[in-house]
């Protein structure tokens, strides 16, 4: 499956041409045509021309990561976060950096070395450093230069039964579904919009829709998961299992009434199980789309995945197809969908 | 002193209809139908954006120094979005806008259905535990299964609560920005009654209280040669309150900035020209933190000189925002001295 792919390749945002350029390969032949705009948005689009409410879906093709910031003396990096990680979560990782891919590890001074209190607080990413092997600022030079972009290196395999883990599914599941979806055909103008830097501000989307200018958005996302120990069941966004999960406010977006109804029947009439995303916090390409021009209305729809904005997060395959399911049915009623917006302006 | 233009008694009813209808921000269809049924008969169009906005227009006579004005007053409200419905049947929330936990405790609130509630507390040790997700809604649901006969994850609540005149002054909940929105119908019936030079669009916008949303896609769409938004303020005449100038009573409080706008000079000037010309009681307003319509209207497209009118309200998000009907008369007032001058050209 293109997830497998897609969650291996490195693509911290401003940084995403590999990934968009393995998208542009699996959809190419899927559409009727795709530009890449100046900030490196990949925007597809089949029956542009149609008649028909113009629809636009969205997925983010970056993930968080680090980014070299100095070589020190001693070789090793410094480095800043890209995006929102937990300081908790990068000591002692995998890491590869630069276009080439280097190697390295965040290292951290072992536990027989630090003081009593010193192991009971979180370290800080200014306090981290990047070890790549070189004995001197020369030797990691050659390899390095500050400004290089890092991810992590974990490798996507499969876990139980029916789960899969890996990097990046923030969202590389989101455009796995829209590769997968962009082969169906709708008597409307769909575009397929593989957005760039999500991560740090729903930035890509911003001038995508300004370009796209669609009649209404839907963004297809991995969102956070807590059906983990320790948190309090009010705590828990969604569940792993439970499906898709449709989004009824987070920081950036209060998502179109229509739009939400239109999802949540569509789910109901297929048969599709699904649940609500119970928490208002974060943000998708939503919250700039839908205040682009005068007004876009637009909702998100999630894979659950654990463990989002770590080096490894965990899916379900079956949320992941039920997912694709529900945006189908969903893309399936937009003549409806699109007749219920139309009458709430009336 | 009487008002100029406006009819306070009518004001009053119109404060009284708005704050009491509901329409939290993302849920404006109640506010928006009713505030509807008032501007149909006074304006040349209506219609409603892809946000929700309303936008009533009408149309000026046109003429030397006629400009393409944007009149913004939001109609949504604060309120609570239920996030989970526990076994029990009580249900957890996030707020929409602004709220302080000591505020919602033991408050009644409403569903849009209707369905009534309070608000309960879990049990603290301490008063500074007191949190939003301490907090949770009791509607008398006595199992999940009752709860979700009548409410669902998503639908959102408001603050249950009349408005109730305490003299010249009112009191009640969305007087953030209802009183707004009467000042924008109380404004329409007098372009209709004396035409003025300008094309005015009144816009009541959409989710200004989770982030000045609406009145951007507005102002996208209309590209103003002038705004204003008009909104409520803090004040600072309460004991032992903030340090602020602006008081209840002393006149409508022309704003000079907030965290989202530096008023434009010129529109400034114009607002404090008028209001000195008139005799119509002003005051300045800095406030060093919230922002308006106006913030986000300026920055649409080429940029919109904008500017912002503001009635000094206490309480503000809480069931209990008091205002004084004198200030929301005086921005009346000022609006239509304004509207009825020629305007000169702000890049001139």
């Amino acid at each position: 499956m293109i997830l497998r792919e897609l969650s291996e390749i490195p693509g911290v945002s401003g940084d995403e041409a590999r990934v968009r350029a393995r998208i542009w390969e699996a959809v190419r032949d899927r559409v009727d045509g795709g530009r890449v705009d100046p900030m490196g948005n990949l925007i597809t689009w089949k029956g542009a021309n149609r008649p028909g409410p113009k629809v636009m879906l969205a997925a983010h093709m970056d993930e968080v990561g680090l980014m070299v910031t100095r070589i020190g003396d001693d070789g090793l990096l410094r480095f800043r976060k890209v995006g929102g990680i937990d300081d908790r979560v990068l000591a002692a990782k995998a890491v590869r950096v630069g276009p080439d891919g280097v190697p390295g590890v965040i290292g951290l001074r072992p536990i027989h070395l630090l003081k009593d209190d010193e192991a009971k607080k979180p370290v800080s990413e200014q306090d981290l450093v990047i070890d790549i092997g070189a004995a001197s600022k020369e030797e990691a030079e050659r390899v390095v230069r500050p400004g290089a972009y890092v991810s992590f290196a974990t490798s996507f395999g499969e876990l139980g039964d029916g789960l899969v883990k890996g990097k990046a599914f923030d969202d590389r599941v989101g455009c796995a579904l829209l590769v997968e979806l962009l082969a169906l055909d709708f008597p409307f103008p769909l575009f397929g919009v593989f957005t760039v830097q999500e991560e740090i501000g729903l930035r890509g989307a911003r001038v995508a829709a300004y370009e796209v200018a669609p009649d209404l958005a839907l963004v297809l996302e991995g969102t956070s998961c807590a059906d983990i120990p320790g948190t309090e069941p009010h705590g828990q966004s969604t569940v792993l299992g439970g499906g898709p999960a449709i989004t009824v406010m987070d920081a950036h977006h209060i998502p179109a009434r229509p739009l939400v109804e239109g999802l949540v029947a569509a789910a109901s009439e297929r048969g599709i199980p699904w649940q609500w995303r119970r928490t208002a916090f974060g943000g998708t390409d939503a919250g700039s789309i839908h205040l682009t021009r005068s007004g876009v209305p637009a909702a998100t729809v999630s894979v659950p995945c654990r463990y989002i904005h770590s080096p490894c997060a965990v899916m379900s395959l079956q949320d992941f197809d039920n997912t694709r399911r529900l945006v189908a049915g969903f893309l399936e009623d937009v003549p409806r969908i699109a007749a219920r917006l139309a009458a709430g302006r009336a | 002193m009487a008002a100029l233009y406006a009819d306070v008694q009518h004001l009053e009813q119109l404060v009284r209809a708005f704050a009491q209808a509901f329409g939290p921000s993302g849920h404006e269809d109640p506010i928006r139908a009713l505030i509807r049924r008032y501007v149909e008969p006074l304006a040349d169009q209506v219609s409603v954006d892809a946000l929700g906005n309303l936008i009533a227009f009408v149309r000026g006579r046109g003429g030397p120094g006629a400009r393409r004005v944007m009149l913004a007053a939001h109609m949504d409200e604060i309120g609570l979005m239920v996030t989970h419905i526990d076994d029990k049947g009580f249900l957890r929330f996030a707020p929409i806008g602004g709220h302080g936990p000591a505020t919602l405790v033991g408050q009644r609130v409403v569903f849009a259905d209707g369905t009534a509630g309070v608000i309960g507390v879990e049990k603290l040790d301490d008063v500074k535990d007191l949190k939003l997700d301490r907090l949770f809604i009791d509607i008398g649901a006595e199992d999940r299964a009752a709860a979700e006969g009548r409410v669902q994850v998503g639908s959102a609540a408001v603050f249950a609560r009349e408005v109730t005149a305490a003299g010249s002054r009112l009191t009640g909940k969305a007087l953030d920005d209802r009183s707004g929105c009467a000042v924008l119908v109380e404004v329409m019936r007098h372009l209709r009654a004396e035409s003025v030079p300008h094309d005015v669009y009144c816009v009541f916008s959409v989710q200004e209280e989770v982030g000045l949303r609406g009145a951007r896609t507005a102002a996208y769409a209309i590209a103003p040669d002038l705004a204003l938004a008009v909104d409520v303020t803090a004040s600072g005449d309460t004991p032992k309150g903030e340090t602020l100038n602006m008081q209840l009573g002393k006149g409508t409080a022309i704003k000079v900035k907030d965290n989202s706008l530096i008023a434009h000079p010129w529109v400034r000037q114009l607002l404090v020209d008028a209001a000195r010309a008139h005799g119509i009681p002003y005051q300045m307003e800095v406030l060093p933190y919230g922002g308006t319509d106006a913030g986000a209207i300026h920055l649409t497209r080429s940029g919109v000189p904008a500017g912002a009118l503001s009635i000094p309200t206490r309480y503000l998000h809480t069931p209990a925002e008091m205002l004084d009907l004198r200030d929301v008369a005086a921005t009346v007032d000022l609006l239509v001295t304004v509207l009825r001058q020629p305007l000169p050209d702000p890049a001139a």
